[in-house]
């Protein structure tokens, strides 16, 4: 428990570091971006869809649906997005 | 096989950490995105390797939530973009809330012969469902403000901060008897206050900010999604949840200080000020006194075009709901062969999101080369022939520098008043998004042109081509 503290800890730092100069261009990609990686709740989910009561199992197949629209959604609306950058750059 | 899932996690967090450094770079945000999708990839995939799993709810969770999530990425316009990206993030909140209740379900059902308390699960559930609720009803909100289905304006109760603070302390209340008497048949009473309440807390916070401010309330909520998904990850004690998660929480408190300083504003402000509330009726009354606006045809706006030799546009979230980038791009190249020189000034702002006219105008193949920030062109601002407002309002009010007791002071702006004329694309005399009425319509060089804006520059693009034809 200790130990989940402290990389979540150091996980904030390094999250500060990462995102310090972003030209304003980017600013929407990288909310829809980082948006998708939020998805990774999905992890949970399938644990909670796929171990437990049969109560249990059905909360966590919900959670996977809206999780998996968060992962799916999100990055390839992202890529639609970035695709523009990089056409006009050819 | 635990051992490798392990490692493979650590590849995925690694993933992560450098996809999203990427995507911070012009240069290298596209492959920067699929980084961080391989890295999301290879976290399902070995979840999915877990010892124990029964697959029927997983498969069909997969698979319901991969079609709804590729339709909609697939279908949507790129104008739509701001509000998707609060839906899809609103859905991140459900599901760690989701994850939250389910782990409780799990947690009291435990076999009674090898239980032990453990407090902290219990505390990251509670967490996992408040942030998650919170991220919910807020994204949901933010959607509905953001796409015109719930009124742009604040929504003010009356001494709203009260009841916020009420539901709040009901919350954390519920919250230490979930921890203090987990098995009781009241705990899962409370669990039902604690959702709940943290459902209408996303609805409350979210409600009394205006529609022109969804932008920053997006990117913090977008922010406590992160959160949410490090609770999720302390309560099955996986570590790639509570890196990820703890990345998106952090980069998204970055992302929203620094548009809260576009905006010259605070956090606390944007959060708990009502901004734009009271102002519209306020200043409704004093644009009687500003005099009377000069309306131009497209017609009359060829005949300046034509003869103009430097040229501004500025772009806004009229040009995306009018879907005009096209056009724009259309009409800017004939004045580029007419001989103007012609750049397209974007602030940080316009639209509703931050880079919404960047995506746009890149839609429309616009070269990135012709794209300026303000304080770039803002000091040539007399050697502007004519400077064009395609629906943008509060991004050039000049009130933000000439008027101490308006909302908008301080806050930079695309100072067009000083170009030698300024024409402004609007369909009508609504102040803008924030309700503030703005003195540029009635000054001495503005030019008001009514309609929409992509049938007012298809007018001005045939004037052009019929001119060459003759």
């Amino acid at each position: 428990m200790i130990l989940q503290l402290f990389i979540f800890v150091l996980a904030i730092f390094l999250g500060v570091e990462l995102i310090k100069k972003v030209p304003s261009q980017l600013h929407t990609p990288l909310m829809s971006g980082s948006n998708a990686i939020s998805g990774i709740t999905i992890v949970a989910a399938i644990i909670a869809a796929g171990i437990g009561g049969p109560f249990g199992k059905i909360l966590g197949m919900f959670a996977l649906i809206f999780a998996t629209i968060n992962v799916v959604g999100g990055y390839m609306v992202t890529d639609r997005m970035l695709k523009m950058f990089k056409g006009k750059k050819d | 096989m635990d051992f490798a899932i392990q490692i493979a996690y650590i590849i995925s967090a690694i993933l992560f950490i450098y996809g999203l450094k990427m995507l911070g770079r012009a240069d290298t945000a596209n492959n920067g995105n699929r980084v961080s999708a391989a890295g999301m990839l290879l976290a399902i995939v070995v979840t999915l390797m877990t010892s124990g799993l029964s697959f029927g709810w997983i498969i069909a969770g997969l698979l319901i939530g991969t079609i709804i999530g590729a339709f909609v990425a697939i279908k949507i316009q790129m104008t739509e973009i701001p509000e998707m990206v609060a839906l899809f993030n609103g859905s991140g909140g459900l599901a760690s809330l989701l994850v939250g209740w389910a782990e409780f379900n799990k947690y009291v059902s435990q076999d009674a012969n090898v239980y032990h308390f453990d407090a902290f699960k219990l505390i990251v559930i509670f967490l996992a469902i408040l942030v998650g609720g919170i991220t919910f009803t807020g994204s949901v909100v933010a959607f509905g403000k953001l796409s015109g289905r719930l009124p742009g304006k604040p929504i003010l109760l009356p001494s709203r901060q009260i009841i916020n603070i009420g539901i709040l302390v009901l919350t954390l209340l519920a919250g230490v008897f979930i921890v203090a008497m987990p098995l009781s048949i009241a705990a899962k009473i409370f669990l039902a206050v604690a959702i709940i309440a943290a459902l209408i807390l996303g609805i409350m916070v979210v409600i009394p900010i205006g529609g022109a401010d969804m932008p920053i309330v997006v990117s913090l909520l977008n922010s406590y999604s992160g959160i949410a998904a490090s609770m999720a990850g302390f309560i099955i004690a996986n570590n790639v949840l509570i890196v990820a998660g703890a990345l998106v929480g952090a980069s998204g408190i970055i992302l929203t200080n620094i548009m809260c300083k576009a905006m010259n504003r605070s956090l606390a402000n944007v959060l708990f000020s009502g901004f734009g509330s009271d102002t519209a009726a306020a200043s409704g009354a004093s644009a009687q006194e500003q005099g009377e606006v000069k309306a131009l045809t497209p017609q009359d706006a060829y005949y300046m075009l034509e003869a103009a030799s430097s040229v501004i546009i500025v772009p806004g979230y009229g040009m995306a709901v009018a879907q005009a980038q096209h056009v724009v791009k259309e009409l800017a190249d004939i004045l580029e062969e007419n001989g103007a020189e012609v750049k397209y000034a974007i602030h940080p702002v316009a639209g509703r999101m931050p880079g919404h006219m960047n995506v746009l105008l890149a839609e429309a193949n616009v070269p990135y080369e012709q794209l300026v920030e303000p304080e770039d062109v803002n000091p040539n601002m007399e050697m502007v022939d004519i400077a064009i407002v395609i629906g943008a309002n509060d991004v050039v009010n000049p009130s933000a520098k000439e008027d101490e007791n308006s909302p908008l002071w301080g806050m930079p702006i695309i100072e067009v008043d000083r170009a030698r004329t300024t024409f402004i694309l609007k369909r009508s005399m609504n102040p803008g998004f924030s309700g503030v009425q703005n003195p540029l319509f009635f000054k001495e060089k503005s030019r008001m042109i009514f309609g929409d804006a992509k049938a007012t520059i298809s007018a001005m693009i045939s004037e052009f081509k019929d001119a060459q034809s003759d």
